[in-house]
């Protein structure tokens, strides 16, 4: 057979989604955002040794709603990238591969997202008003 | 007329194609304990006015901490966009020239963020 003629396997829109399929998803997709986000980080670090006037700049910014809204963005990806990062390293040691464990560890990961970011915030603004 | 299958049968493996691989699964074995570390940190860090970051930084381990947050983000982010260029850009010439500037990017900020890291360490210090 020509490799013309050959079948082509299904693409992403003939399935339906699923968490494995999402998380996957997700993955890739929190993996571009944190490396776009972790220029924030440069920018911080490069204002803060520039000096006060900088360094002010960037801490407005970050204390605005949209700064905010980024940072708790990048958090969220952060935690989420991390958790599901740690689910792909254990995959990668031949464990927990069976259909019913990558949907148990994927529901673990999606509640420690949740809870790591919630907790990150509560102590972050408890800081922030105190 | 051959398949590409066709041709490439017999020839074995290039032998090389694990070590990225390999560099993508260790930088994200470091970078596992420094993203805790670097995220408590900057919760610790609140609110701080410059001197309270520059004092912080300039004590030795958060400033190796987080210069090795830098280097291990960066080069884990130029590894892992590099499989997602392959992966979605099918133009040649395209995927080359995206490959070497999110790796020369990558490489930039990271110098940036280090040189930061010791003149605000060296700032706080002195």
């Amino acid at each position: 057979m020509r490799s013309a003629d050959r079948p082509l396997s299904p693409h992403l829109q003939i399935y339906r989604w699923q968490l494995t399929s999402v998380l996957s998803i997700l993955h890739r997709a929190t993996g571009v955002v944190l490396s776009a986000g972790t220029i924030l980080l440069v920018w911080w670090l490069v204002a803060a040794a520039s000096g006060p006037d900088n360094y002010e700049g960037v801490q407005d910014f970050l204390g605005s709603w949209i700064g905010l809204l980024l940072l708790f963005g990048w958090s969220t990806s952060l935690f989420y990238h991390l958790c599901n990062g740690i689910r792909h390293l254990v995959w990668d040691t031949g464990h927990a591969l069976d259909l019913e464990s990558t949907y148990l560890g994927g529901w673990v990961v999606v509640g420690a997202t949740g809870a790591l970011t919630l907790i990150a915030w509560i102590v972050g603004i408890s800081r922030w008003v105190s | 007329m051959r398949s590409p299958l066709g041709r490439a049968i017999g020839y074995g493996s290039a032998k090389e194609g694990v070590e990225h691989w390999w560099a993508q699964r260790i930088s994200a074995i470091a970078l596992i304990p420094l993203c805790l570390w670097f995220v408590a940190a900057i919760i610790g860090l609140v609110g701080a006015d410059l001197e309270a970051v520059q004092n912080w930084a300039g004590r030795p381990l958060p400033a190796i901490l987080l210069v090795l947050v830098v280097i291990a983000v960066f080069y884990h982010a130029a590894l892992g966009l590099q499989i997602v260029i392959e992966d979605y850009v099918h133009k040649e010439l395209a995927k080359l020239g995206l490959i070497i500037v999110v790796h020369l990017l990558c490489f930039a900020f990271s110098v940036a963020g280090i040189f930061a890291v010791l003149s605000l360490a060296l700032a706080g210090s002195g």
